[in-house]
């Protein structure tokens, strides 16, 4: 049909060019096409397409940002992960540090104290010997005293007369001290 | 299955009623299923927003095989809309015919050639009209000259040849299936016998008809691609 009318056409293009081509082809269905095809494609653009379009990129643009912010976010968390491993070993750390100074205090002062205790011990050995010393002369002394006073009153028996404590006291003392030797 | 053409002359030009009735049809329902699809549009799209997204994603994989997506991106509405057109003014005719005294009314837009060739036609000259836009009047007649100058004139004819490749292939194709369809149709209404006879043809030619129609749009938009980027690129 297209064809033909190509063909007639040129055998007499010469009698009314526009008529004869109307007489044989439907121009205005090649108009009404050509209108309805660009109509539709227009208003499709700004009633649907368009948007579409729009909203594609849009979800396109918003997969990009969260996977950026996604990759973001692990990064964040590697590096805090890391912070927070690296401070739990620092915990660590101090935390055997205070145990091992809490240890080497603690025998220090148990050292100390025994030190102390033993100083103590001594102290009141010593106290308690020198006080068995001197209660020991002391009671010497009196049983040396009374045997003075004794042997003068046995003496003065013997004598008949009164002794003067007074005056051999001393004699009497040295003879005791002898006799206290030679046991 | 003998039918003739309405006509009507408006304003000393000769229109033919049934197909500026068919364009419309297939205009509003492109329009009514493209606007339907895109009402509420979500950034997780469900149902409808799916399918005309699959389409748009569909026509932008055609284009970019034919070039890259800086240069073809301004060719996506024309692409859809042009699938769509084409695939729903195929489908028309498949359902029914509806002939009243003889002129036939409804029918596929695509099965008269004035129809197709007009829609070839209007891709040429756009593949034309870019090929000057973009590359300046000197690139548009060196690409003539490619690969070699004297092979110039089967350029020239290749154009012409292009043109009516593309609009008879499709009104071919639609065409014939619908005078299957009509002789089937034809078959069925003559006799009981001639009904049972002819109803697992009829459905399976009409199965076909639908991959053909579909194909059909598909090619149509492939090739309009493959010439535009035969005109809008030089590296070839």
């Amino acid at each position: 049909m297209f064809l033909d009318t190509f063909v007639l056409l040129s055998s007499n293009a010469d009698s009314g060019f526009l008529s004869s081509l109307n007489q044989r082809l439907n121009l205005g269905d090649i108009i009404a096409t050509v209108v309805f095809f660009t109509l539709l494609m227009l208003l499709l653009k700004k009633f649907a397409w368009g948007p579409l379009m729009g909203i594609m990129d849009q979800r396109a643009e918003m997969i990009a940002n969260e996977i950026e912010a996604a990759e973001q976010s692990r990064l964040d968390s590697q590096k805090l992960l890391e912070e927070q491993r690296a401070l739990l070993k620092e915990a660590h750390a101090n935390a055997q540090s205070i145990v091992e100074n809490a240890k080497k205090q603690g025998e220090a002062q148990r050292e100390e104290l025994i030190q102390t205790t033993r100083a103590e011990v001594a102290r009141m050995k010593d106290n308690a010997a020198l006080e068995i010393a001197t209660e020991k002369e002391k009671a010497i002394a009196a049983v040396r005293e009374e045997f003075v006073s004794l042997s003068i009153m046995a003496a003065s028996k013997v004598l008949g007369k009164e002794v003067s404590e007074e005056d051999n006291r001393a004699l009497i003392e040295e003879t005791i001290v002898k006799a206290g030797e030679g046991r | 299955m003998e039918h003739k053409n309405p006509n009507l002359d408006l304003f000393g030009i000769s229109f033919n009623p049934a197909n500026i009735l068919m364009l419309f049809v297939t205009c509003l329902i492109v329009f009514i299923i493209a606007v339907l699809s895109t009402r509420r549009m979500q950034m997780k799209p469900t149902g409808m927003q799916n399918f005309m997204e699959w389409i748009m994603d569909f026509v932008k994989g055609i284009i970019k095989n034919n070039m890259d997506w800086k240069t073809g991106g301004r060719f996506h509405v024309l692409g859809i809309t042009l699938i769509m057109f084409v695939f729903v003014a195929n489908m028309l005719g498949l359902p029914f015919s509806i002939q009243w005294d003889g002129y036939l009314w409804w029918k596929s837009p695509t099965a008269d050639p004035v129809i197709t060739m007009t829609l070839a036609a209007t891709v040429i000259i756009l593949t034309h009209f870019y090929g000057v836009k973009m590359l300046g009047v000197k690139g548009y007649f060196k690409t003539y000259a490619q690969p070699m100058p004297f092979l110039a004139p089967l350029k020239i004819i290749e154009e012409f040849a292009n043109t009516l490749t593309l609009g008879l292939r499709l009104y071919g194709n639609i065409f014939a299936g619908e005078i299957l369809i009509g002789l089937l149709a034809t078959l069925a209404a003559g006799s009981f016998g001639g009904f049972i006879g002819a109803i697992v043809p009829a459905l399976a030619w009409q199965g076909f008809s639908i991959f053909v129609g579909a194909i059909q749009a598909f090619i149509f938009v492939m090739l309009t691609m493959v010439y535009m980027s035969h005109k809008v690129t030089t590296d070839h």
